[in-house]
């Protein structure tokens, strides 16, 4: 059973600048890790002997929502800021537990895809994909999961989606 | 020669057209086998025994070629508002749609923020019977389908009733 302290510290000298900080907060302190070494770094805190985090228990996309909003319309654009993912580790041997957190560009979000490491993560990411549009490079079948494979309208959960007015001839708004 | 045979022999009985098919039409109402969402829970509940939707005539059909009802029972999303469509047209006439539940009605809780809903399944097939609720108890699934049998003997081989 390791601390968030030790974990960190851990990482910091196994992968030094490629993991960043440390946010400690009362419930779930996360690391900060880099998108495109995420995939490196879940391998090794997956198959080292005193870590083992065998159980990816979530993957869940956020939009940050944290670049420049111009409202046009009610609705607003916005531009820059990021996308994040975080990973939700747990050890099923050693009982301890990680939050892992990657910030992405909002304009061309891509993360390594952590499919290969933990299976679990091959829908979650999909889903992070489909709702959020955060290119998981090297996931073996990236396709939309929930939204009709047609839906040309963006990601719905992104905070400036704008649904639109028809689909397949069909109104959509209220 | 059976008893009933030799009780009436050689009789007549004459009905009207109308009558003979209306009440052929609405003891059977086979149903799609098909359900959505939470609605279809009540659904299948009114189909079990307790309150035995088979003691009206509906019987699931595994197939929409040998359906005379569809029964929408929960949300209709954007995407299966295409096959819902399609399971519609498949089915022979003459078909009857009741759509059950709030979501199927209206979009219901998804009405303003469902990016992903269709806001009543009226806006790809007609409906014939509304079922409020969220969902509606078996009782009001069985007073819809007391309604539409009304509708079905109402109508006529000429025209078809609005």
């Amino acid at each position: 059973m390791k601390s968030e302290e030790e974990l960190f510290n851990i990482l910091k000298t196994k992968f030094n600048e490629n993991v960043i900080k440390l946010v400690k907060q009362p419930i779930d302190p996360f690391i900060i890790c880099d998108p495109l070494m995420i995939n490196e770094i879940s391998l090794y805190l997956l198959s080292n002997e005193e870590l083992l985090f065998d159980n990816l228990m979530n993957l869940s996309g956020v939009d940050d929502a944290n670049g420049k909003s111009t409202p046009i319309e009610g609705i607003a654009t916005i531009e820059g800021g990021t996308l994040s993912v975080y990973y939700h580790l747990e050890s099923t041997k050693f009982r301890h537990k990680v939050v892992l957190k990657v910030c992405t560009p909002r304009e061309k979000p891509e993360v390594a895809s952590v499919a290969l490491v933990w299976r679990s993560a091959d829908w979650h990411e999909r889903e992070a994909y489909d709702l959020l549009g955060i290119k998981f490079l090297n996931h073996p079948d990236l396709r939309r999961i929930l939204m009709p494979y047609d839906w040309e309208a963006g990601y719905p959960l992104r905070k400036d989606y704008a649904n639109p007015e028809f689909y397949h001839g069909m109104k959509v708004p209220y | 020669m059976s008893y009933l045979d030799t009780q009436f022999d050689d009789n007549i009985i004459i009905a009207k057209v109308d009558d003979l098919f209306n009440w052929a039409r609405l003891s059977s109402l086979w149903q799609v086998g098909f359900g959505l969402a939470c609605c279809a829970i009540e659904m299948m509940a009114t189909s079990a025994s307790h309150y035995d939707f088979d003691r009206f005539g509906v019987i699931p059909r595994p197939s929409p070629r040998q359906s005379d009802i569809i029964i929408i029972s929960g949300t209709v999303t954007l995407k299966m508002a295409l096959r819902v469509k399609r399971l519609y047209e498949q089915m022979p006439d003459p078909k009857y749609v009741i759509s059950m539940g709030s979501c199927s009605n209206c979009g219901g809780p998804y009405w303003e923020h469902g990016y992903h809903v269709l806001k009543g399944v009226d806006r790809v097939i007609p409906v014939d019977v509304y079922v409020p609720g969220c969902p509606p108890r078996p009782e009001a699934l069985l007073e819809g389908l007391m309604k539409l049998q009304e509708k079905v003997r109402n109508e006529s081989v000429i025209k078809k009733s609005a």
